[in-house]
């Protein structure tokens, strides 16, 4: 408690934790452009400030004072409204996030629950930009986020599942002291893999941008947003995903505990889950800079017949592992070969595919004589 | 009036304005996003009931719900091009059904005797929750999910050959 009034301690709490998400996003934006410039060997920003570092700021300054255009033929209600209900549901996650044992704003019982079924919301979000903006572009970018997020929803909250499964609690702050001395990427490694493609399709980043691929459909549902509304959808993006790093250090890696013990100190505990988050983040940002984009028919069929499948494997597992009461290490093992059947069936399939489809894309081959 | 008061009286008039908007709307698409509105509002009602499992299941089931519905408004209704035609010459007798209906539901909610006691709100574990679910009544549980997979199935069915011709 910071405050005796509950409602006035609810409010502080609020507070900071908006501020420091603010202040996160602005670094994040700055450190996706730092980063993945170095990686295609560019320096990024570099003008405003020592580094570059002002230029998100510079950014925003920008973005609020420019105008904001709306199309004659766009639905007015719903394309105005479309970013508020992105933007909303971004910033709802943050009331059950803890990000050390005492800094969140409401330690929920159903914590982890209330973050995935609140970030679903903001599918409808985009279908509503998607259509409200009256543009072919749009509309097939909110068309393909719609399958995508929706699809892609089922594993991650999957493999979500699968380590509340083993945890008996949906509260992440019981969920991380569960974890004691051994983290559960070493229990599910499975579930981790699989958590870590569904988090890239969830903010549809690279290899899985296809909503709102750039060089295909121009931006996708955003693409006639301009000023606060187009910086209200790119804000609430880095928003999730700092929410989502921050929820995977808290599930698989043992959040604000050690790697392997616990009872860190309260300034330890901000070290620590700022180092997993940032590895979390430093990962996505590096698949953004080195994979290539896939298409939207090879992206259902990996969510359909590869992800989803596997989703069920580990759940079964643990299933298993928790009504047999075998000894830890067998979930290890199950979960870890697992993990490996489904890298090699993904390569070997995606391998099979690349030499297939042409022939099967091609009609004038198909038809014959 | 308490603050839990004032918070239901503004939820049950969410509901009832997204509820409205879904029959009144023209655009079909409009109507759409007024029934998420509206199911937002239901899922609030379940929070002021401590019933938060099944708040977070509408949300989670109906933001997504609501997604598809959009989508199937776009691909099989001509939205832009005729505005009105949603709209039938069944209007009166779909509102005397609905009033009809409000009639029996709040006759029934009135004149049932509810076991225990329903002025208090005691909320249930979810634990115990998930026990009833899948111990007591896992066969009904189960028997639900078969009948889901077996529409999903047809209707899969229904769309293969339709494509195939």
């Amino acid at each position: 408690m910071i405050a005796d009034n509950p409602w006035l301690d609810a409010a502080l709490r609020l507070v900071a934790v908006v501020l420091l998400i603010t202040v996160a996003a602005l670094i994040l934006i700055w450190a996706e452009r730092k980063l993945v410039g170095r990686l295609q060997m560019r320096l990024g920003p570099m003008r405003v400030g020592p580094y570059g570092t002002l230029q998100s700021v510079a950014d925003a300054v920008k973005l609020l004072t420019k105008e904001d255009l709306r199309p004659v033929t766009a639905d007015r209600w719903v394309f105005e409204l479309a970013p508020f209900v992105v933007f909303v549901p971004a910033f709802l996650t943050l009331v059950s996030l803890p990000f050390t044992a005492d800094l969140f704003v409401r330690n929920l019982e159903l914590g982890l629950f209330y973050i995935v079924a609140v970030s679903s919301l903001s599918i409808v979000g985009i279908v509503m930009a998607g259509w409200g903006s009256d543009n072919k572009y749009a509309l097939l970018g909110a068309m393909r986020a719609a399958a995508q997020l929706i699809s892609y929803e089922i594993p991650l909250v999957l493999a979500i599942l699968a380590v509340a499964m083993v945890a008996g609690t949906l509260d992440l702050g019981q969920i991380v002291n569960q974890q004691g001395r051994v983290p559960y990427v070493v229990w599910q490694p499975l579930g981790f893999l699989l958590f870590i493609i569904a988090t890239l399709a969830e903010l549809y980043r690279n290899p899985f941008d296809i909503p709102v691929a750039d060089s295909e459909i121009v931006g996708g549902p955003f693409v006639e947003y301009s000023g606060i509304r187009w910086s209200m959808f790119f804000f609430a993006e880095y928003v999730n995903l700092f929410v989502l790093s921050v929820l995977g250090s808290l599930v698989f890696l043992g959040g604000w505990n050690w790697f392997l013990g616990n009872g860190a100190g309260w300034g330890l505990q901000v070290v620590w889950i700022l180092v997993k988050t940032t590895g979390f983040l430093v990962l996505f940002m590096w698949l953004r800079a080195s994979l290539p984009r896939l298409r939207i028919d090879q992206l259902m069929s990996f969510c359909w017949q590869v992800l989803l499948p596997f989703a069920f494997l580990q759940i079964i597992i643990n299933g298993l592992v928790l009504v047999y009461e075998w000894p830890d290490w067998t979930l290890t093992v199950f979960s870890g070969s697992a993990a490996l059947v489904a890298i090699w069936a993904t390569y070997v399939g995606s391998r099979r595919a690349a030499i297939a489809l042409p022939w099967a894309l091609a009609p004038a081959r198909r038809s014959g004589p | 009036m308490t603050v839990e008061e004032g918070v239901f009286y503004v939820i049950a008039a969410l509901t009832v304005i997204g509820a409205l908007g879904v029959v009144l709307a023209r655009n079909v698409v409009h109507a759409a996003l007024f029934l998420i509105l509206s199911l937002l509002a239901v899922a609030g009602v379940f929070l002021l009931l401590s019933a938060e499992f099944l708040a977070l299941v509408q949300i989670l089931i109906y933001g997504g719900a609501v997604t598809i519905l959009v989508l199937f408004a776009l691909m099989l209704t001509r939205v832009r091009d005729m505005p009105q035609a949603v709209d039938g010459p069944q209007r009166p007798f779909a509102a005397m059904a609905a009033a009809s209906l409000m009639g029996v539901f709040i006759l029934a909610a009135v004149g049932t005797k509810w076991p225990g006691e329903t002025e208090k709100i005691t909320a249930i574990p979810l634990r115990d929750f998930g026990e009833a679910l899948f111990r007591t009544w896992a066969l009904p549980f189960e028997v639900a999910s078969l009948v889901l997979i077996v529409a999903l199935v047809g209707s899969i069915v229904l769309a293969r050959v339709e494509e195939g011709e």
